[in-house]
């Protein structure tokens, strides 16, 4: 993990190792200023020489302005790096996301990727900035401070040390402990704030049984639980305040009392002795920061394990060495087709498939949910890399193809479709970016769009909204459809993409394919008969394989299953809704 | 974590808000929040009594031993006692404050969550309806949490800090005026340039704040259809956009943290110089002895300069966590202070009885409810029997007063019947949903339940009588026993298997991996759609109301769990009064009433024979449908 995130500062490994170099020289400046206000105290004061006191203070200002350039670069540098390293993330999280295919997405979630990218970067971005400026800082504090200590005097310099090995040792377990338990702790408060969301987007439900006191109770005892757990983690790290007390105030006590020895009996100086008390506190505050920098790492450390789990993950479908960029006609088999998702499990999805669909035909493909229809078409535009078998188009195996020209010619309008925010235009333009306004035109026309986008104020200037939230959803499937349409492809597949336009429209569009792009192989996915009825050949899918192939007629002679759906549907169970929705 | 850096935000009254928290941590905590604030003040006393600690060590101790001709180290080991048992003090004072402010601050933070919550289930559905679910939940995950911090340490820090900085000062004061004077100079220059910093500084972080939503947007936007790119092969387009958002973020976030490093290092440095600045002036008035003003004096000077401008340095640093803990107070505030659901129905459901011909109150459970209706006017009790007649009498609706939804809808529905609505979308038909059980209150009109005006009926009683299957199905983290359970909390196995199979479900649960003890997570997110409509059946079955409204899913489930959705629901709807917002045929045909709606008006009604024959908007419905039936 911290390879690939490495990998990631490229131009900003200058800047990331002055931050450190600056930092550790501020520390350096700041080590210095109390030697010399030592020697301002026994060489100026006592002695009486102002001169002295005057030289001394002047090196003072000229070390206190070293120490603000060397800081302010820090600073500079550390912003540099961070903000730039986190930019870097992002932009290899992105063009690797990019490159995933289909099974990458689903292995990640939507929401995933986009917590990783933007919290979990943020996370990384500032435990770097941390890293950088602090974590030389800290030791170089503390080594420089243990340096001059000894440097003074090294018997006492030697309680020092014996205080810094208690209070590591000390911070070594609490932190140990409290990492361990607000682990729990955490993981139990992400399952309250998911039991607080499960009850805000059922309100409803809960309003009408009238579970509101049965929310409060169960909601209250979950809460009276987070708060003993977050006393348990907490009450070790309570420890944490007191014993750095102690150990500063028995610090200052045992030097006080030996430096006060020395200053009378062996010639220690008063001045040595302020200083040293001041390095004191410069020991025990960098071993407190150091485990802050601890605690925080390993707070980071799971963000930037999901960061690099992202960038290192390899897009399963490469394009061949060398592409095929030609796609001779719409044509397409299924050769002894195999498919399952993961490639380890025992049940395929698709198994047995054997077709041919010639060039130009329409074809419909009905079945029920979970008979892997979707999966059967998302083979062809090679979506997925089927497991045993082969799909060709056009003559040629899907894989030898160049993966943009055969997604090009092989047009699907997704289950999940979705519009981007942006005009009408901008939208239909996904398909083919030098698509002219006449030729989006004439698309939406084909699927029925423009009626509705012409009624709009702004016509094919409307903006959408991002998400496409406001359009309807007969409107949605229908832009989605024209824009599939704009690449002109050879092969046009529609999953399900017309089940929330109304029966009349959804013929209407049917017809429109036929007549105008006749020579386009089509295949529907629907789960209305009345939508597959008029195909060429229809598909009926069953538990992963092809129960049958053949005309309307064909199907509801010999076909079970084709015929059961149909009766069912033609007896009165069709869609009342959208119709007349968009009017 | 780091403290989050950001544009601060504007607070109305962040005085008002701030005193509000504390009331609120003072309600139940007030002996607690006595015995910090006097730890906080005993920890001040130790450490300036730390600070003169050095006076007395050098002036009083050290200087006459090392004249001394035979020291005697006794008055030494004296004083460095009293200073260990001071010191004592000092720590047990600390670790009892760090100990109760502990449980204040968890307390605090487990109060307002519960207080929140139970707070927002009382709040109307319009609430949730016009706030974004996200805006809700960030009350819970980042709200609340920015108060931990606040309340468990940036309000003693600030405390502590005040004190320090009084007590210093005096004893500055004490110690030399001169000194003291130089010393706030060289504070009022560091307030100065920590304030020039933090505006630079803050308008550069109101610009990266920008420039990250923008990022956030574009990648949510495209993670969502990240497989639409793909199959556009829209992937360079993408990065190129990306790009050109992700530059304009590091600018902005590499200048806006620049300025926030850079006030630690300039804080710092200033406060070297002030140091510096005491030394050489106190060192020539030490020298020259003036006003008494010795070598133990000038020690213990530069600490007190060094502790001055520490707390100074603190307070400044905590005040942008302040501000942002104050606007998540702010917004918590906010939500507790919204509206609470009114409920002035004072009509009741009851267990009832018939003795003798008269329907009574009893405490058992017999099957049959009544509505107990207390007339204020004579004093007297009637009991009327829960039958499910529902009327509505020229009813007005709208989700804003300016803009209403429905107009003047009439229509009667006895015991039993079957009432369908259909129309396009955004005809009204989910509205009238929410009226029956006062989800939403009308404007105008009257809607009747057994004769009763609804609003006379208390709320929780009203929507116990009623049973609703929605569009989307909404499922709780438990297992499938306990989902259908939610209908009805005492129900026994026996009867959550009988509303299962009346639902259609029990098939489907036996034989899922642990039968009725499946766990389900995700609202269900294991089960298909149409499994998961038969378990929302399931638990209206077993609540057993009188009185059904029902909206069908419209999204496309295979034919076959459809035809089981479709049957459980045919069960369900046996002997009840049941508003159905139709999307299919068959669920129409056999109704007892249709209303066709338009546009938030009822423009047709009757069976569905009458209906066809009329040839109105109906017939154009069905016909357009059923082309090819």
């Amino acid at each position: 993990m911290l390879k690939t995130l490495a990998r990631q500062i490229k131009e900003f490994k200058t800047v990331s190792i002055l931050t450190p170099v600056f930092m550790v020289l501020e520390v350096i400046m700041d080590t210095i200023i109390p030697l010399i206000m030592a020697s301002i105290i026994d060489k100026g004061v006592e002695v009486g020489d102002i001169n002295h006191i005057y030289k001394m203070g002047a090196l003072m200002i000229l070390t206190a302005a070293v120490g603000l350039f060397t800081g302010y670069m820090g600073g500079w540098c550390g912003a540099k790096a961070s903000t730039g390293f986190a930019r870097n993330l992002r932009k290899a999280m992105f063009e690797n996301i990019q490159t995933f295919s289909f099974a990458n997405l689903d292995k990640f979630s939507t929401a995933g990727l986009v917590t990783r990218m933007t919290t979990d970067v943020t996370n990384v971005q500032n435990a770097y900035q941390m890293i950088l400026r602090m974590c030389f800082r800290a030791p170089g504090n503390l080594i420089c401070a243990m340096v001059m200590a000894f440097f003074i005097s090294p018997k006492l310099a030697s309680i020092y040390l014996l205080a810094v090995v208690f209070l590591g040792l000390c911070l070594v377990l609490i932190m140990g402990r409290t990492t361990k338990y607000f682990r729990q702790v955490f993981k139990k408060y992400d399952e309250l704030n998911a039991s607080v969301q499960e009850n805000v987007s059922a309100i409803r439900v809960v309003k009408a049984y009238v579970r509101e006191d049965y929310e409060k109770n169960r909601f209250t005892k979950a809460a009276e639980n987070l708060y003993k757990m977050f006393i348990n983690a907490e009450r070790i790290l309570t420890l944490n305040n007191p014993l750095m007390q102690l150990t500063v105030y028995t610090c200052i006590l045992l030097i006080s009392w030996m430096g006060a020895e020395m200053i009378v009996m062996d010639g220690l100086t008063t001045g040595q002795l302020m200083s040293l008390l001041t390095y004191c506190m410069n020991i025990l505050m960098s071993l407190m920061m150091l485990s802050m920098i601890f605690v925080m790492m390993t707070m980071s450390a799971a963000a930037g394990q999901r960061v690099a789990e992202v960038i290192n993950e390899q897009s399963d479908l490469v394009n061949p060495s060398n592409p095929v960029y030609e796609v001779k006609d719409g044509s397409i088999v299924f050769k002894d087709v195999v498919f399952s998702y993961k490639k380890d499990s025992a049940e395929p999805v698709l198994k047995d498939i054997d077709l041919e669909i010639r060039s130009g035909e329409t074809i419909g493909i009905i079945g029920g949910t979970g008979s892997a229809k979707s999966s059967l078409v998302n083979l062809i535009s090679r979506l997925y890399d089927v497991t045993g078998g082969s799909v060709t188009v056009g003559g040629v195996d899907v894989r030898d193809y160049d993966l943009e020209t055969l997604r090009n010619e092989v047009s699907v309008v997704l289950q999940k479709n979705v519009l981007f925010s942006g005009t009408i235009l901008d939208n239909l333009r996904w398909g083919n970016k030098e698509a002219t306004e006449e030729e989006c035109k004439h698309a939406c026309r084909l699927t029925c769009a423009d009626e509705f986008i012409e009624r709009f104020p702004d016509g094919y200037e409307t903006h959408i909204e991002q998400g496409g939230t406001n359009v309807s959803g007969g409107q949605k499937q229908r832009l989605c459809i024209a824009r599939a349409l704009l690449k002109k492809p050879k092969i046009l597949i529609l999953d399900d993409s017309t089940s929330a336009v109304d029966t009349a429209t959804d013929a209407k569009i049917r017809k429109a394919f036929a007549e105008e792009i006749p020579g386009t192989t089509k295949l529907i996915i629907a789960q209305r008969v009345s939508s597959v009825e008029r195909a060429d050949r229809i598909i009926v899918m069953e538990n992963g394989r092809i129960n049958g192939f053949g005309t309307h007629e064909e199907l509801l002679e010999n076909n079970e299953i084709y015929r059961d759906v149909y009766e069912s549907q033609t007896q009165g169970s069709g869609d009342f809704d959208e119709n007349g929705g968009d009017h | 974590m780091a403290p989050v850096r950001g544009p601060r935000p504007k607070l109305e009254n962040p005085g008002k808000l701030f005193s509000r928290l504390m009331r609120y941590v003072m309600k139940d905590y007030w002996f607690a929040c006595i015995i910090v604030f006097v730890c906080i003040v005993v920890n001040v006393y130790v450490s300036i009594q730390g600070t003169l600690f050095m006076k007395t060590l050098i002036d009083g101790i050290i200087e006459p031993l090392k004249a001394a001709a035979n020291p005697d180290f006794s008055v030494l080991a004296q004083a460095i006692g009293r200073m260990a048992l001071i010191y004592l003090l000092g720590i047990v004072g600390a670790f009892t404050q760090s100990r109760i402010m502990m449980y204040v601050s968890q307390g605090v933070l487990r109060n307002l969550r519960i207080e929140v919550y139970h707070h927002m289930q009382s709040l109307p559905i319009k609430y949730f309806d016009t706030h974004a679910h996200g805006d809700i939940m960030s009350v819970y995950t980042n709200d609340i949490d920015t108060l931990r911090q606040m309340v468990s340490q940036s309000i003693p820090q600030i405390i502590s800090s005040c004190f320090t900085i009084v007590s210093v000062f005096i004893n500055m004061l004490i110690l030399s005026v001169p000194l003291t004077i130089l010393t706030l100079v060289m504070v009022a220059v560091m307030m100065y340039c920590a304030k020039k910093i933090m505006s630079l500084s803050g308008s550069n972080f109101v610009v990266q704040q920008k420039s990250l939503g923008a990022v956030n947007g574009f990648i949510e936007e495209m993670m969502g259809g990240q497989k639409v790119v793909k199959v556009f092969c829209h992937e360079q387009e993408n990065i190129e956009k990306f790009n050109e958002l992700n530059e304009q973020l590091f600018i902005s976030a590499n200048n806006a943290n620049k300025f926030a490093n850079v006030m630690g290092p300039v804080n710092a440095q200033l406060g070297h110089l002030s140091y510096v600045f005491c030394a050489i002036f106190g060192g020539i008035l030490a020298i020259n002895g003036v006003g008494g003003f010795t070598l133990g004096s000038l020690a213990s000077f530069l600490n007190f300069n060094k502790n001055f401008s520490m707390p100074i340095n603190q307070v400044s640093q905590q005040f942008n966590s302040i501000i942002m803990a104050l606007a998540g107070a702010e917004r918590v505030f906010k939500l507790l202070d919204e509206q609470p659901e009114v409920d002035d129905g004072y009509v009741t459901l009851v267990n009832a009885k018939e003795v003798n011909g008269e329907l009574t109150e009893t405490e058992e459970r017999t099957g049959r409810w009544a509505w107990k209706h207390f007339h204020k006017a004579d004093g007297t009790t009637t009991y009327v029997e829960v039958k499910g007649d529902v009327t509505f009498d020229g009813v007005d609706f709208g989700y804003t007063d300016e803009k209403m939804v429905l107009h003047d809808i009439k229509m009667y529905a006895t015991p039993g019947q079957k009432i369908a609505f259909v129309g396009s979308t955004g005809a009204g038909k989910t509205t009238i949903t929410n009226l029956i059980n006062r989800f939403y209150d009308i404007q105008d009109g009257k809607i009747r339940y057994d004769g009763i005006n609804i609003n006379k009926i208390k709320k929780a009683d009203l929507r116990r009588s009623l049973g609703i299957v929605l569009q989307d199905t909404h499922l709780f983290t438990g297992t499938v026993a306990d989902n259908i359970r939610y209908g009805k909390l005492d129900a026994t196995d026996e009867e959550v298997i009988a509303a299962a199979k009346l639902a259609n479900a029990d098939g489907f649960i036996r034989r899922l991996p642990e039968g009725y003890d499946t766990m389900l997570t995700g609202d269900g997110g294991n089960l298909s759609q149409g499994q998961r409509q038969l378990l929302a059946i399931a638990r209206a079955a077993i609540a057993d109301p009188p009185v059904l409204i029902l909206d069908e899913a419209t999204s496309s489930i295979d034919t076959r769990t459809e035809r089981l959705v479709q049957d459980g629901m045919d069960k369900l709807m046996k002997g009840r009064t049941t508003f159905v917002i139709a999307h299919r045929l068959s669920t129409v045909r056999n109704s007892d009433c249709i209303m066709v709606l338009e546009q938030g008006r009822i423009i047709e009604r009757g069976t569905h024979d009458q209906l066809i024959d009329e040839k109105g908007k109906y017939y154009q419905l069905y016909t357009g449908n059923a082309m090819k039936a």
